[in-house]
């Protein structure tokens, strides 16, 4: 039933207007929303793939990168009547500050909560994880207050930009896919070809193997938790001027969803995380229009069980553990 | 042979020591003159809270499938207090309501009023018939897999407890959603009076103590008994296990049935305490918190997960919102800020520490302490062998 949700929905739009330009615009911001999530699933995946824990932490490493994008906007002076080109500017110098912060801070929570327990049993680092995901929770509230905060909408994203089909391409669509395509190229070409890619993938394989063949694990792994707290930060960059609206909590929800991606797409797989993404993020733009916001999450998890049922690898599988 | 003598005697002595201890547990609340006081709060949570994590321990201790979303039981546990034991479904039967085991003031309300000890019984087999429906799909899963898709489940049943205000039957909907479905009956156990927590919580702390001991021996002979090692089989190595001619699927949908049941016995136990039953209590961060008091306590040890839940109970219950703020440390530094705030990250805090510092759990399970030494032992005997 879930699965002829879509179809029928195209085709009942095809009899009744006559066109799917209304699915199309929905499919373009659930493309663009599910950029978003997949930039987190990606720190999910390669964290999974590198040490099998499920890092509950990330989601709000990618909060306190929008935090972080939020506070920059003010110190380089960013405001609605910045002129394009300091705009431009001014926003890749802040997706470069959101994205260092959050690496760092990945890289610190490896060091501090999962280095230790190494050796422990398998389910005390995410404990761990947990733990300091409450940490950076509070961390928020203490920042920006325990509602909703507003963002400038610095790049008028609901702007229109141009038209393909009758469906309306906004500016903040490019935004998120923009950044998100490029970034997971670069990911996935450093991971499949360089020396250290190697090395990642080494690891996840079996560490003990890796560290006979000369390969640094932990100095690999901490690698792998910096790159996915530099996409973590530029999903918080993106996020934040996509929704124009950032909170302490939305870390909570975003790493439920992108963890969701992850595994739908086959946890441990790159491309898997990221085609998870966008089939959560055109599921939920779908549910939201169609079906009504309140039950978006039923629907998301519905087909997640869906899937799971009739792949249990996930959608892309495991035939290669790719990054692990 | 003596080996087996030794392990009577410290059988008994075990049981002695336990014995001691509840008997310890059971006059705490005497000792405490206020029988209104925080502490006694925080003690009632502590026993919802240790058959909580008894009943997870039963799925993700002994028999290793890890469940993110035990928060469902909870939710139904209290649900079956709200629909059965207030005035939700008010026009029932002409607006006389049914009224099952119940005297007093439950017995002249309308909608259904039932005896707690059925609310009980009617949580856990809605809870197990629940756990086995969540059980089915994550059969042919693997690791983590399983978690994510019992995540789902918790999700799914959280959010339909929020909208459950817009599913309608007739006159009746599903839940109130956020604003709660309260007040619910406080419990009537036959033989004694009728519990009331606007003047006393020693009743539901000894309520709640009763139905942990129950949950603590069902635990325990659950575990010595062949299913028991069928769970722990499977655990260990499930290719194996099933080679063994364990049967798979059945051993693992009775881990998450009975789990299940007994988080509805103590979700039933702590909605009619909490006394309002509001979707706001059955989200994520309630599983995530059961499952670090399973964790921190020892993973598959019995004692360990009832010691777990009682420090995170007190830690959340009473060491953050009362002893912290009385010290008032942070004005004699300097610094002004209310602990209260900084609850959740104080939390957090303390699980990290008091994870890196014991890693295995606060007591761990025996069995595992003998698998962790293993290594050791099996040289030793190969040695004896070769001589």
């Amino acid at each position: 039933m879930l699965l002829a949700l879509p179809v029928r929905y195209v085709i009942g739009d095809l009899v009744t207007k006559g066109s799917l330009v209304s699915l199309g615009n929905i499919f373009v911001a659930g493309i663009s929303n599910g950029a978003i999530w997949a930039l987190v699933a990606l720190g999910y995946t390669l964290v999974y793939g590198i040490i099998e824990l499920i890092n509950f932490a990330h989601g709000d490493v990618f909060m306190i990168g929008s935090f972080a994008s939020y506070g920059f906007f003010g110190t380089v002076g960013l405001t609605l009547a910045t002129g394009a080109l300091g705009l431009v500017g001014g926003l890749v110098l802040t997706l470069l500050v959101a994205m260092l912060t959050c690496g760092a801070l990945n890289v610190m929570i490896e060091r501090v909560a999962y280095r230790p327990l190494r050796n422990a049993p398998k389910l005390a680092p995410l404990i761990t994880a947990v733990g300091f995901s409450f940490i950076l929770e509070d961390v928020g509230q203490l920042w920006l207050g325990g509602s909703q905060h507003g963002v400038p909408d610095l790049i008028r994203g609901q702007a229109h930009l141009f038209t393909v089909f009758g469906i309306s391409i906004d500016r903040e669509d490019v935004l998120a896919v923009g950044v998100t395509i490029p970034l997971v190229i670069l990911l996935t070409g450093f991971v499949a070809r360089s020396r250290l890619g190697k090395a990642m993938r080494a690891t996840a394989q079996d560490p003990e193997a890796a560290r006979l063949m000369g390969i640094n694990v932990d100095g690999t792994i901490s690698l792998t938790f910096l790159i996915g707290g530099l996409l973590a930060g530029a999903g918080g960059l993106v996020y934040a001027l996509y929704q124009t609206n950032i909170w302490y909590f939305q870390g909570f929800r975003a790493g439920l969803i992108a963890f969701t991606a992850a595994v739908m797409g086959g946890i441990g797989n790159l491309r898997g995380a990221v085609l998870g993404g966008f089939i959560i993020g055109i599921i939920q733009q779908l549910s939201d229009n169609r079906i009504g916001a309140e039950w978006t999450p039923v629907i998301v998890f519905s087909y997640l069980i869906l899937i799971m049922t009739f792949r249990p690898q996930g959608l892309l599988g495991e035939e290669i553990r790719e990054a692990g | 042979m003596s080996a087996l003598q030794d392990f009577w005697r410290w059988r008994r002595r075990d049981t002695v020591l336990a014995i001691g201890a509840l008997t310890l547990v059971a006059l705490f609340p005497l000792a405490i003159s206020n029988p209104l006081d925080a502490k006694l709060d925080f003690a009632i949570y502590a026993v919802a809270y240790s058959i909580f994590a008894l009943g997870l321990n039963i799925v993700v201790g002994f028999a290793g499938l890890l469940d993110l979303g035990y928060v469902a039981f909870y939710a139904i546990g209290a649900y079956s207090v709200g629909w059965f034991a207030s005035d939700h479904f008010a026009y029932i039967n002409h607006g006389k309501g049914i009224h099952i085991g119940v005297s007093g003031l439950a017995s002249t309300l309308a909608g259904i009023h039932f005896n707690f000890l059925l609310l009980v019984v009617a949580a856990m087999i809605i809870a197990a018939v629940l756990g086995t429906l969540i059980g089915l799909p994550t059969l042919r899963l693997r690791g983590d897999y399983i978690a994510i898709v019992t995540l789902a489940f918790g999700e799914i049943i959280g959010t339909i407890a929020f909208n459950g205000d817009s599913i309608k039957a007739g006159r009746y909907t599903l839940t109130e959603g956020p604003t709660a479905i309260s007040p619910v009956d406080q419990p009537q156990i036959p033989g004694f009076s009728q519990l009331d927590s606007a003047t006393s919580l020693r009743g539901y702390f000894w309520l709640g103590l009763a139905m942990a001991i129950i949950v603590l021996i069902v635990n325990r002979s659950l575990r010595d008994s062949r299913l028991g090692r069928a769970w722990i089989a499977v655990r260990e190595d499930e290719v194996a296990a099933a080679s063994m001619g364990v049967p798979l699927v059945r051993t693992k949908l009775l881990a998450y049935a009975v789990g299940a049941a007994l988080g509805g016995a103590a979700g039933a136990f702590l909605g009619s305490y909490t006394n309002s039953i509001s979707s706001d209590q059955f989200v994520f961060s309630f599983s995530i918190f059961i499952l670090a008091a399973v964790i921190l306590g020892g993973l598959g040890s019995i004692w360990g997960v009832v010691l777990g839940a009682v420090v995170l109970a007190f830690i959340e219950r009473y060491f953050i919102p009362d002893v912290l703020d009385k010290i008032n440390i942070q004005n004699k530094i300097g610094l002004h800020f209310a602990f209260a705030d900084l609850g959740f990250g104080i939390f957090g805090f303390l699980l990290v520490i008091m994870m890196i510092l014991r890693p295995e759990g606060l007591f761990p399970e025996r069995r595992r302490k003998i698998e962790l030494t293993e290594s050791a032992t099996a040289d030793e005997s190969l040695y004896e062998v070769r001589a």
